[in-house]
């Protein structure tokens, strides 16, 4: 349900660029969404939508670039891809995962005219 | 205006504070003076040169597009407000708490319960989230301390904005004691940072044991974990155990406390806690001031 509120941070970030870097309407959107950001990607699409009508980025699109989770996991010294935070190791099993990404929630880049 | 953005008007509404609803639906209605640099043909020795824009387009009449890497946290102008809020606590050595959890697991009751055991000791204060109503502003009220309820509207979160306002509003005691509810939720309040110390979510046993890996963000993001409603134990099938592991398995740094707010039991592990952490942070404010004082006391040594 946040996605509304993520929705109006990405436009607020992207008027506030449009003075210092001088455009006035945006294309498209790349975004860096983590599979632990808290954020569904189709609700952030269809919260774009509504949010952007009548903005600068009206009728933009949202390229959504997941990144999956990531862990180093302290028992077999090895950087493992995980699907959920409280997964084991998928290589031996073990528990002891530090989580190092996955959480990302950024904008990448624009295409502005 | 207000003092904290200079903010316009919007759906989310502070308690006795009418004229200042923020939402950010400002006018964005930005009419930028554009110098159409990008847009207007360049002028070379009386030749009209198009496509000289970044993205070298040369169809005359189409606008150019170019690409911008910005790299900017999504997240950065709640993170700016929770900054500015954190800037304010330890300048006034105030112990600020987020409350998480879902709606129903007793978190107003554990945090009367919890006023009532501190407020005779120190300044307590507390900020209301609910999406209506000011009913749990009131039952604080009830204890004798201040606070201010933040209805969000259709909102479903806190975010560190609307918790900069309630603060300039309540106008907080130094070294008080800061309580921050949030809506009950145990999704959303989880991505935004309010500027609190620690994230404090609440469990209660009436609820699945699972939840923690149901709804792992809020308990990754959480450094402590009260397990509420214990006197309820023996007559439901909850496993405490397999709780506090799921809760360890998102979080190995969490701590938990098993509570009830109704019997007491628990209720000292809990203010301990709190006291301990709340010293912990004055201590740091403390050593941090000795250093600046030690400065100035050479500075002043000429």
């Amino acid at each position: 349900m946040h996605e509304m509120s993520i929705c109006e941070g990405i436009l607020l970030t992207l008027e506030a660029q449009a003075k210092e870097q001088n455009y006035k309407t945006v294309k498209k959107v790349w975004l860096d969404i983590g599979a632990f950001s808290g954020v569904e990607p189709r609700a952030l699409t269809f919260g774009w939508e509504v949010v952007t009508r009548n903005s600068l980025a009206e009728n933009s699109e949202l390229i959504i670039n997941h990144i999956p989770g990531q862990a180093w996991c302290l028992s077999c010294s090895s950087s493992v891809t995980i699907q959920n935070r409280y997964d084991n190791c998928p290589k031996c099993d073990s528990g002891m995962l530090q989580m190092t990404g996955g959480e990302e929630l950024k904008i990448k880049e624009l295409e502005v005219d | 205006m207000c003092t904290v953005c200079g903010c316009g008007t919007g759906e989310v509404s502070i308690e006795n504070n009418h004229n200042h609803q923020h939402d950010h639906n400002h006018d964005h209605q930005h009419n930028h003076e554009h110098s159409h640099e990008t847009h207007a043909p360049h002028t070379e020795n009386g030749d009209l040169h198009y496509g000289t824009g970044p993205a070298h387009s040369h169809a005359p009449g189409l606008s150019q597009s170019r690409m911008i890497e910005i790299e900017t946290n999504i997240l950065s102008k709640n993170d700016e407000y929770a900054h500015n809020n954190r800037h304010l606590f330890s300048h006034k050595g105030i112990f600020a708490l987020n409350l998480v959890s879902s709606p129903g697991s007793g978190k107003t009751t554990l945090l009367t319960e919890t006023i009532t055991r501190l407020k005779d000791k120190l300044s307590v204060a507390v900020i209301e989230g609910d999406q209506q109503t000011a009913n749990d502003a009131d039952r604080i009220r009830a204890t004798g301390v201040p606070a201010i309820q933040v209805n969000t509207g259709k909102g479903c979160h806190l975010d560190a904005h609307m918790v900069g306002h309630a603060v300039e509003h309540l106008g907080l005691d130094d070294y008080s004691l800061l309580f921050i509810e949030n809506v009950g939720n145990l999704v959303c309040p989880s991505a935004f940072d309010l500027g609190e110390d620690h994230k404090v979510a609440i469990l209660s046993v009436t609820e699945g044991e699972d939840k923690p890996i149901k709804y792992p963000d809020m308990f990754a993001a959480a450094d402590v974990m009260l397990l509420n409603k214990t006197d309820l134990l023996p007559y439901l099938d909850f496993d405490v155990d397999a709780c506090i592991a799921y809760a360890k398995k998102v979080n190995s740094n969490i701590q938990v406390i098993q509570v009830s707010a109704k019997t007491g039991e628990g209720m000292d592990e809990w203010i301990n806690w709190l006291i301990t952490q709340r010293k912990a942070r004055l201590t740091q404010a403390k050593s941090a001031l000795s250093t600046q004082l030690k400065a100035l006391e050479t500075a002043m040594d000429i």
